[in-house]
């Protein structure tokens, strides 16, 4: 499956875990309702794509300006509100280490919650019976339905969890991060993860790489910026340069077109409805 | 007894053109819903947004204003999207074109001979086009995916016009705010119908349908390109230049998309400011598909879409609703559309469960 939908799930995964956020004071409700709004978005891609066999390149854009657009229209009330800033959570005696502790070990809920989610899925892909099914759907939908694999229900519950991640990305952005809500906030994050995906040729250990090095990037325009050191560079040309990169990086990844070929799963993008 | 869907064994031509009536009834439908979810009186609500827009005179000249830049873009960005060419950042290029025009503009301002305005639209044309060659250039040789490089291309060419306003090309007299100087009236669109902003972006747009309608139909470079987006195979198999393909399908897109960013600039704006594009190279991408990527099917998707931006305005102006609900309106359009289109190649049968065991093997 190819969601495209990513940046519209974010946005409708941020407004959502800030509104419950704001309204729960508590941001585990505010991580939990970005995921419940990200899934929900993804459903609906999911029904027109897998059930009713739309093009899935128009659906997930479709997805995006709708995701965006309601997350826009929702998150007016609570634009200029604040929720209580989540406390880092430092790990016992880790987090003791000089320069790798801090770095490390006190860091957000959320953030150990990706490396652990990082350990499972990769598990799951390539070391469960779970994953070979995944994965052997990717491939070949029809030899899949064929060796009675149920393609239709592998496909919605991938496409839910992407939503349900995507959401909680957003919601990470919006509670976590910032933590305001803001119109357009995402800013291209959708996207860029998207483009991680093709970079990483679909390996969870380039994913999580590519999403460090993309990172390090987005910190390093921030500081340069904020620093106010005697760089006469405009600061648009700095926030242009995670754009710039992905760029750079989409180009060096995709040269050798088998790289990409080979490890993409075969049957990315196209609709499937099993014949009876 | 249940509905299920059956193959049909050759696609409905009925249902490919009736399927965007449908969107268009479910989303009124849908608009419907959630107004009553908002607490507000439906029919009411619908009234402002769908007709409320159109009363007068005025108002239809605003259709016909924002209809434009959606129908150029749209029928540009067609041409690729036939040919299975993602041109994702139109809106990217609308901005570029909307720059480079409107570099002219600013630099030529004094001596705004006759020939400022062709001179704008062909800079702004060039410009779109340049920008859009980006990620051509990029898939061609290098394979890189141009949805992706096309849309990274949209918040670097938000960031350039937003440097250039708030920099450079920053009104001196413009107390400190983020835009240029006005444009001298040489530089301006000239206005079709007195008393309305209606300007000569319309006949411009209506001619670039018409070429589009040439080329996709009449050419045989419009004939490559529609066999390479119905198979690709067919189309290597042929001999068809996927090189050509692609920049044919990029720049057709680009060059329209920059042309309406400088029809937009020199007409309603007047000025370039940091928010020149108001969404329509994504909307555009919804008009391509409503109006089934046919140029005329484009014209009327584009006058929808109008009503749906000027709808929104109503809204926020009557129903005190936030304008974002255009763009709901807008993704809920497109989902519906691709929804719809199910119907194309399957249709709906009761199919009976107990098959093989019925009593009446006639039935």
């Amino acid at each position: 499956m190819l969601n495209l939908g990513a940046e519209g799930m974010m946005s409708i995964g941020a407004v959502a875990g800030f509104a419950a956020t704001f309204h729960s004071d508590s941001a585990t409700i505010g991580a939990l309702a970005g995921m419940a709004a990200g899934a929900a978005l993804a459903l609906v891609f999911a029904f027109v794509a897998i059930t009713l066999a739309a093009n899935q390149v128009a659906s997930g854009l479709a997805l995006s300006i709708l995701g965006v657009g309601l997350s826009a229209f929702i998150g007016k009330p609570y634009e200029s509100l604040t929720v209580p800033p989540v406390p880092a959570l430092p790990v016992p005696m880790l987090s003791a280490i000089p320069v790798v502790g801090p770095a490390f070990f006190e860091q957000q809920p959320l953030v150990y919650l990706s490396w652990i989610l990082f350990g499972a899925i990769t598990w799951f892909l390539y070391r469960s019976r779970g994953g070979l099914v995944l994965r052997a759907i990717g491939e070949s939908p029809v030899s899949a339905h064929a060796t009675g694999l149920p393609v239709i229900r592998v496909r919605y519950a991938a496409t839910l969890f992407g939503g349900a991640m995507a959401g909680l990305a957003g919601a990470f952005l919006s509670v976590c991060y910032t933590p305001v809500w803001v119109e357009g906030m995402v800013a291209g994050r959708g996207w860029i993860a998207l483009a991680l995906v093709v970079f990483a040729t679909w390996h969870p250990a380039r994913v999580l790489l590519g999403a460090y090095l993309f990172g390090g990037v987005m910190i390093a325009q921030l500081f340069v910026q904020g620093s106010g050191a005697s760089v006469e560079l405009p600061s648009e040309l700095l926030s242009a340069l995670p754009y710039i990169a992905t760029i750079v990086v989409l180009v060096v990844i995709s040269r050798n077109p088998n790289a990409i070929r080979l490890n993409s799963p075969a049957s990315l993008g196209q609709p499937y409805r099993p014949e009876a | 007894m249940r509905l299920s869907l059956e193959a049909r064994g050759e696609p409905s031509l009925a249902m490919r053109y009736a399927a965007p009536l449908v969107a268009a009834a479910l989303t009124l439908v849908g608009g419907f819903v959630l107004f009553a979810a908002l607490g507000k009186d439906p029919f009411e609500a619908i009234r402002v947004f769908f007709l409320s827009p159109l009363k007068d005179a005025y108002g239809v000249a605003e259709l016909l204003l924002k209809a434009s830049p959606l129908m150029l873009i749209a029928v540009g960005l067609a041409v690729g999207f036939r040919a299975n060419v993602w041109n994702i950042g139109a809106e990217g290029q609308f901005i570029a074109g909307a720059i480079a025009g409107g570099g002219i503009a600013l630099h030529f301002d004094a001596g705004g001979g006759p020939l400022l305005l062709p001179a704008m639209i062909v800079a702004g044309a060039i410009g779109g086009a340049l920008w859009a060659s980006i990620p051509a250039i990029l898939r061609i040789r290098f394979n890189a995916n141009e949805i992706l490089v096309s849309l990274m291309l949209v918040y670097i060419a938000q960031l350039a016009v937003s440097w250039l306003v708030h920099g450079p090309w920053k009104d001196p007299q413009g107390f400190n705010f983020p835009q240029t100087k006005m444009f001298a009236d040489a530089a301006l669109l000239p206005t079709l119908v007195e008393g309305t902003r209606l300007n000569a972006v319309l006949p411009i747009a209506l001619a670039a349908v018409l070429a589009a309608y040439v080329f996709m139909q009449k050419s045989f470079t419009g004939y490559q390109m529609r066999v390479a987006g119905e198979s690709d195979a067919a189309a290597r198999y042929a001999g068809f230049s996927t090189r050509r393909t692609v920049w044919t399908g990029m720049l057709a897109g680009g060059t329209m998309a920059g042309i309406a960013g400088i029809a937009e600039v020199a007409g309603p704006m007047g000025q370039l400011t940091e928010h020149v594009s108001n969404n329509y190279g994504f909307a555009a991408i919804i008009v391509a598909f409503v109006g089934r990527l046919n140029p005329v099917g484009i014209v009327f998707a584009s006058l929808l879409m109008a009503l749906l931006y000027l709808g929104g305005e109503q809204a926020q102006q009557s129903l005190n609703l936030p304008s974002s609900i255009a763009k709901v309106f807008q993704g809920m359009l497109l989902l519906f559309l691709l929804g719809a289109d199910v119907f194309v190649n399957y249709r709906l049968r009761w199919s009976d469960d107990s098959k093989g065991r019925s009593s009446n093997p006639a039935s």
